[in-house]
């Protein structure tokens, strides 16, 4: 217990000396929280758009105007030919193309299908969904009222429509990107510097030499693995709490579970990072491996744990490995007590993932530390 | 050659070269002596334009820019620093042709070095797979090659065995009769008998300047030399009229101002105690004496 | 029982071989001095010997128990300082030695006391509050040292611990290590300053990982052969230059310091009765010239 204790104690004055890394721990999430949360937007708007009207009617400017009041599409240029078109979307001036025959309103009025031809450069997927369907969208409502007007033009009278689905968007209703963003920013947050700062901080005393004196001691192993994991499991919190702070001050994000339990189960995924910086920590030897390695750890929990991507849409095999991230399980209860605000009764499998993988890591770590130099 | 003005140098908020000048002039060998963090790289870098001085100047062959008079400088850091999984042969073509030479004027001067450094019947031979000391030797090959007029030095000897030592110090000394002039730190006080002149650095700033024989002239006091076994010495002889006690190897070196009165009060005082087997002899102050005693009024 | 008794102890990394067979014997409460160049196998010995590396073959025991299975025990017993001076730089002096007061598991009180005791041992006193990057070479090699002996270790282990000081402090660091092998401590050193090695009982000399000399300063003078003379001289090289080109017949001449040494037979002292020669006994450097020439002369490199 001496030992341990005088490794904390150690650990803790480090720290408090260190103010650059400090502040940091500090400022990292703010910067990161506010810059993603507001830059991630996965619902894409304002579409810059080049319109070739060959018909030039009511009808046309009719079907421009619900286009551009969808905010979907900017129509930035009017282009007098095919090839405008094809230049300005080639140049990457304009990410649609919207082109109208000359027979539109003629074909409408004989109530023949009147053709409108969209180009969308689909170089960048999302943007290019999000054109697709919203285009698809107006076609359709465009001509259910047309369709309408028509039947009350035979009988007389108005008609309902057929039938009508109402989407009823839970948890998110304002389909806001940043209350999903945030939880998950969170996350990525907290895996980045707790992996990081625990792999470098054993691996620096590596390097400086001072690993060698603490091996001549009779130091064991997991003292000096708790003796990194409780100042930083610490370090952790305090960047959640700056986290929450930004996310309810800054994006109005509403906590729908209980807080205390966030608090509670985040522990799990804190030390389940810092066992996975530990254990990058007994293989590699320099801090530049560390941190090569720690990049290792980042990229995979950033696209495959469902932060950016959704798991479901995934190829199993990339799913299954999403399951070997403590990430994917943390996203998951964050999301849940966040934004469903669900209780334990809900998220126990993933803390149980995680209690998993925090004891195969630390038991790996322990057994693989070498008491060695070389 | 070389001209240093009140050249200082920080790293962040620590000061690691605190107002040097110096001058060196053509066809020295110039000793730059002192420990470990005294200075002496942070100097040596400055002059072969690895850094820039905080404040001051320094010229090198005239030149206050050094990137206009690379081609005359040669460089061999302390660190080695050649690549370990190239030969011999093949290190010294790297860097041959780095200075721009010919493949046949390569050979022709690669091979008069390598002779020169006793390291032809290695020339296939991975730098890794040498001795501490045959490393060093061919660091100083590989910056040969070009025939540079003033070469630099850092720490080239350090704990290179105490032959290679030699042979290193007696490659040095050829080259400079050839008319190389020659920059050299080194942690070694009886290297510094080498060199023409030496500067004895300490924390950052010279301490003294002159050559060997200078600097052992000015040294204001004398030495004795006293053989024991005994390991108490300095115990024993605290009453005696003696400034400083420092181990030389088994011997002791007793700073004192009069040998006459010293020696009569420690054969008194040794007597006195039946410690026997003693031998007491004046002699001349080495050049680690000298730095013994300038270290000390530093501080 | 020795203090260190080594059987055959050879490290390997890939095909090279870095210490080849070693085997010695270090008594208890003696100085013993390990000398080498860089990279002949030094560092890599006693770090087998502190348990920070595994043998590749041979073994190893100290005050007994053997490096192999009892590294755990053996570490209660041992102290180790390495060339680096493993300090916090970010920790003051005194919060250094609380830290290794901990890490021994040191009482409230025996801590206090060692760590008063270490402070004045390393007349760092007065600097106790100050943080050891602040430290100079010297004033950091002793608190090194008082934290590798807080726990008063029976066997004190040194790595090139001179390396990087100046001369004054490494003077003050061996009274302290004399003081403290009369105290009973046992000492092993390595250094490749060669003035250094004086100051041990025993001497073993390590040259591209096999031992080639292993006995008292006493003993190893006597390996050298013939007469040792010295030149006293301002220009060693010139003179050097002068004796080499005159062809006389001599065993070897090297420079050194302000002189030339020149080792001859008894009757090859005529050949030189015209300079100023004085006639004198080998010193460790002397020794070490002698015996590293004549292994490579074995090893025909």
């Amino acid at each position: 217990m001496k030992r341990l204790r005088a490794l904390l104690i150690k650990e803790f004055i480090q720290m408090r000396r260190d103010k650059l890394t400090l502040a940091m721990m500090l400022v990292f999430p703010m910067v990161q929280l506010l810059l993603f949360g507001y830059a991630i937007n996965t619902d894409v708007k304002h579409l810059p758009t080049i319109v070739f009207d060959q018909s030039l009617q009511q009808d046309s400017r009719d079907l421009l105007n619900s286009l551009t009041s969808s905010e979907y599409f900017d129509i930035k240029y009017v282009a007098n030919s095919f090839q405008e078109i094809n230049d300005a979307v080639d140049s990457g001036k304009t990410k649609v193309g919207i082109i109208i025959p000359p027979d539109f309103s003629e074909n409408l009025k004989h109530g023949r299908t009147a053709t409108v031809q969209v180009i969308v450069d689909a170089t960048d997927s999302l943007s290019a969904s999000s054109a697709i369907s919203a285009a698809q969208l107006i076609g359709q409502l465009k001509s259910q009222k047309i369709l309408l007007q028509k039947m009350q033009g035979y009988t007389g009278h108005a008609t309902q429509n057929p039938y009508e689905i109402r989407i009823r968007p839970w948890y998110n209703s304002d389909f806001v990107s940043a209350f999903y963003m945030v939880p998950g920013i969170m996350g990525v947050i907290l895996t980045m510097t707790m992996v990081m700062i625990t792999s470098m901080a054993i691996v620096r005393e590596r390097e400086r030499g001072t690993l060698e004196q603490l091996i001549v001691t009779p130091m064991k192993n997991w003292e000096l693995m708790m003796g990194k994991i409780i100042p930083y499991s610490i370090v952790g919190y305090v960047q959640v709490t700056v986290s929450i702070l930004v996310g309810i001050l800054v994006f109005d994000l509403p906590i729908r579970g209980s807080l205390g339990l966030l608090y509670g189960l985040t522990s799990f995924f804190i030390i389940a990072s810092l066992a996975q910086g530990i254990l990058i920590s007994t293989v590699a030897k320099t801090q530049m491996q560390a941190m090569q390695m720690s990049f290792f750890v980042f990229l995979p929990s950033i696209l495959l744990s469902g932060f950016m991507f959704p798991r479901e849409a995934m190829p199993l095999f990339f799913n299954l490995l999403g399951n070997i991230l403590p990430l994917t399980f943390y996203l998951q209860i964050m999301r849940s007590i966040i934004l469903k605000g669900v209780g334990f009764s809900i998220v126990w499998p993933q803390v149980l993932s995680l209690i998993i993988y925090i004891m195969i890591a630390l038991v790996i770590s322990i057994k693989k530390f070498q008491k060695k130099v070389a | 050659m070389i001209t240093l003005t009140n050249v200082t140098k920080y790293y962040g908020t620590r000061m690691a070269v605190n107002g040097v000048s110096l001058e060196v002039k053509n066809g020295e060998i110039f000793g730059l002596v002192g420990p470990d963090g005294a200075g002496k790289t942070t100097i040596i870098r400055m002059l072969a334009g690895l850094l820039a001085p905080t404040s001051g100047t320094l010229t090198v062959l005239g030149a206050a820019n050094p990137e206009k008079i690379k081609e005359h400088l040669g460089y061999v850091p302390q660190k080695f620093s050649l690549y370990g999984d190239l030969t011999v042969m093949e290190n010294i073509r790297v860097f041959g042709a780095l200075y721009g030479q010919s493949a046949e004027k390569i050979d022709v001067v690669a091979s008069h070095i390598l002779g020169f450094t006793n390291l032809m019947s290695f020339k296939d031979r991975l730098a890794d797979n040498l001795s501490g000391g045959m490393k060093q030797k061919l660091a100083l090959a590989a910056g040969l090659m070009h025939q540079p007029q003033l070469f630099f030095l850092d720490e080239p000897t350090t704990g290179v065995d105490p032959v290679s030592r030699r042979e290193f110090w007696q490659m040095l000394f050829k080259l400079n009769k050839e008319g190389t002039s020659i920059f050299v730190s080194t942690p070694y006080m009886d290297e510094a008998e080498f060199c023409t002149r030496v500067a004895f650095l300490h924390n950052g700033q010279i301490v003294s300047c002159d050559s060997p024989e200078g600097l052992r002239q000015a040294y204001p006091y004398k030495v004795l030399e006293l053989g024991t076994k005994d390991r108490d010495i300095k115990e024993h002889l605290k009453k005696c009229s003696i400034l400083d006690i420092n181990m030389f190897g088994d011997k002791y070196h007793l700073v004192v101002e009069d040998v006459t009165l010293a020696t009569t009060q420690i054969q008194s005082v040794l007597g006195e105690m039946n410690i026997e087997n003693i031998t007491l002899e004046e002699i001349q102050p080495t050049l680690e004496d000298v730095f013994v005693a300038l270290a000390r009024e530093v501080f | 029982m020795y203090a260190v008794e080594l059987t055959n102890l050879t490290r390997r990394f890939g095909d090279f071989t870095a210490v080849n067979n070693l085997s010695l014997q270090i008594k208890q409460g003696s100085i013993y001095g390990f000398l080498g160049p860089n990279g002949s196998g030094k560092s890599t010995t006693i770090r087998m010997l502190c348990g920070l590396m595994t043998p590749t073959s041979g073994s190893g025991k100290i005050l007994g128990l053997d490096i192999a299975h009892d590294s755990e025990d053996i570490k209660h017993k041992i102290g180790y300082m390495s060339q680096k001076f493993s300090l916090y730089d970010d920790l003051t002096v005194k919060q250094n030695l609380e830290f290794y007061a901990g890490m021994y598991s040191l009482s409230e009180d025996v801590g206090e006391r060692r760590i008063k005791e270490m402070l004045s041992l390393a007349d760092l006193e007065d600097r106790q509050n100050e943080l050891v990057v602040n430290l100079s070479g010297g004033w950091k090699q002793r608190l090194a040292l008082g934290c590798a002996i807080i726990h008063t270790p029976q066997i004190l282990f040194l790595d090139e611990p001179t390396g990087g000081v100046d001369p004054k402090s490494r003077r003050m660091f061996w009274e302290i290590i004399y003081k403290l092998a009369s105290q009973g401590t046992t000492i092993m050193v390595t250094t490749h300053f060669m003035d250094e090695a004086e100051h041990c009982d025993e001497i073993g000399f390590i040259f591209e990982g096999n031992l080639i000399a292993n006995g008292t300063p006493s003993q190893l003078i006597k390996m050298v052969p013939g007469v040792l003379v010295r030149i006293a001289t301002h220009e060693p090289m010139e003179l050097l230059e002068t004796m080499i080109a005159s062809s006389f017949p001599y065993l070897d001449i090297y420079p050194f310091g302000a002189s030339l040494h020149i080792l001859l037979e008894e009757d090859q002292l005529a050949q030189i009765a015209a300079f100023p020669y004085k006639q004198i006994t080998p010193g460790l450097e002397d020794v070490f010239v002698y015996l590293v020439k004549s292994k490579r002369k074995e090893m025909k490199i």
